[in-house]
């Protein structure tokens, strides 16, 4: 056994280790990127979802933007307040007024049970797939499609499709505002988190035409509007709506719609209950 | 080797001997970074440009220095060392000239270092007894056949997103189900003879 048979390919290794230890030395002087201290740290207190609710691409584009000043600290939805002072910390900068908290209402009441059918839609199941089929399979032309594109939109699982329609776990609900602008019908909403009421419905057309293809569609037939002491709902486009800064909750509008869609939430043990008044029929059942 | 040749020997690279679909090196990246076509393209020009100067420079330092010195049976290890070194490089270049496609290829592009489709085709040389032409042809053949392999599955998996197969074939089953197939059609060419 000669000991150059060991030596050599120890001191050959040992020199290719070297040469390219030194060359990857160089080029990392010559390629050296810059990357600021903040943007990394800002990183790593954001929620990492990158859901884009903030409009930027991701997490990282949008620390960036903050570290650069183009958005406030506040432009992460889903991270909401605690997110925000953190950031706040590392810029050494003030919060300064907090958005409200947001989440995400399906507008809609029409499932399966309520909501006639145009056609049965066989193809890809995808709702702006469908919504080019016709408008979708629904006659409601704003009615929910219910085939998901909301559920894959959202980066938090927090949206499932029930009987029809989508529903948000507010569990779950950052308030990103992803599913807002996946849905092909615009039928999401983002609404203030601690909103008491809205209207379920978002069809536009004239009461008799919804009273036709949906058991739950708004009529516009005004009784909301004139009942609410805080003038808070105005009917505009055959379809009711809720000035959600001006409600206080009393829940007159929610006895009073013929149709029974205007649902409620109430805050119990920090989880929201979300309810609506059904039909004496539906009660029975 | 003649110039016809080398055609053949890179048409041989591309489509008969594809590395994904009919050697399975690379499925890592193949399955991984498929999901849109512009991130695949990227991910198959990285792997080309890494393949290519990775084939030039294991051939150099096969021939000048392990051979001469009869250490050919470290060859694997001192590859091992060069891609590594050489993906380490191209790393620091993109995100230098090119931060989009860094951006897009995140973990992938490191995980090129331990790519079977690139030390595969740098062992293949020393094997077939390339020159240096020949090696660095050899290698961007087997570059561009992955790239072709990777942009086209990336073009199938775009259907299959809004495919609704059924429940235990969704994600996975049907990515894995989609490349068999895609294989299959690729084994079409291993009849062609150049006679």
């Amino acid at each position: 056994m000669d000991w150059l048979d060991i030596l050599l390919p120890v001191g050959i290794f040992a020199g290719l280790g070297l040469v390219f230890g030194v060359l990857l030395a160089i080029a990392s002087k010559v390629f050296f990127v810059k990357t600021e201290e903040s943007v990394a740290a800002i990183t790593e207190v954001l929620p990492g979802a990158n859901c884009g609710g903030c409009g930027y691409a991701g997490c990282a584009q949008l620390a960036q933007a903050i570290a650069d000043g183009k958005a406030p600290v506040t432009a992460c939805n889903a991270g909401g307040p605690d997110t925000a002072k953190k950031i706040a910390e590392i810029l050494g900068v003030e919060v300064g007024e907090m958005p409200t908290r947001m989440r995400a209402q399906v507008m809609c009441s029409g499932t399966d049970d309520y909501a006639k059918q145009k056609y049965i839609y066989a193809g890809v199941q995808d709702c702006i797939a469908a919504a080019k089929l016709g408008g979708g399979d629904r006659v409601c032309p704003n009615g929910c499609t219910g085939l998901g594109t909301c559920v894959k939109a959202c980066k938090f699982e927090a949206i499932s499709v029930v009987n029809g329609v989508a529903v948000v776990d507010y569990k779950k609900c950052e308030g990103c505002g992803a599913c807002v602008n996946a849905c092909p019908k615009h039928i999401i909403k983002l609404i203030p988190y601690n909103s008491e009421h809205w209207v379920g419905c978002m069809s536009v057309d004239k009461g008799p035409v919804t009273r036709k293809y949906c058991d739950v569609g708004c009529i516009a037939c005004k009784i909301c509007e004139k009942a609410c002491p805080e003038q808070a709902i105005t009917v505009n486009d055959f379809k009711a709506s809720i000035d959600y800064a001006k409600c206080i909750g009393c829940g007159i509008c929610v006895e009073k719609c013929p149709r029974h869609i205007i649902w409620s939430a109430e805050v119990q043990n920090n989880s929201l209950i979300i309810t609506r008044v059904k039909k004496d029929k539906e009660q029975s059942e | 080797m003649s110039f016809t040749d080398i055609l053949l020997m890179m048409f041989g690279a591309i489509l008969i001997e594809n590395f994904i679909f009919s050697k399975f090196y690379g499925c890592c990246p193949f399955l991984g970074v498929s999901d849109k076509p512009a991130n695949a393209l990227g991910m198959g020009m990285a792997v080309t440009f890494v393949i290519s100067l990775s084939c030039a420079v294991t051939w150099a330092v096969y021939t000048f220095l392990l051979e001469p010195f009869g250490l050919d049976y470290l060859r694997t290890i001192a590859f091992i060392l060069v891609i590594a070194a050489l993906v380490q490089f191209i790393e620091m270049f993109l995100r230098k000239f090119v931060p989009a496609l860094y951006n897009s290829l995140g973990i992938y592009l490191p995980l090129i270092t331990t790519n079977c489709a690139v030390l595969s085709s740098t062992l293949l040389i020393i094997e077939n007894n390339y020159n240096f032409i020949e090696s660095v042809c050899f290698g961007f053949a087997a570059g561009l056949g992955f790239t072709l392999a990777i942009v086209v599955f990336a073009g199938v998996r775009a259907r299959l997103e809004t495919a609704h197969p059924p429940r235990a074939f969704r994600g996975f089953p049907i990515t894995l189900v989609a490349a068999g197939l895609l294989a299959m059609a690729f084994s079409a060419f291993s009849g062609v003879s150049f006679g």
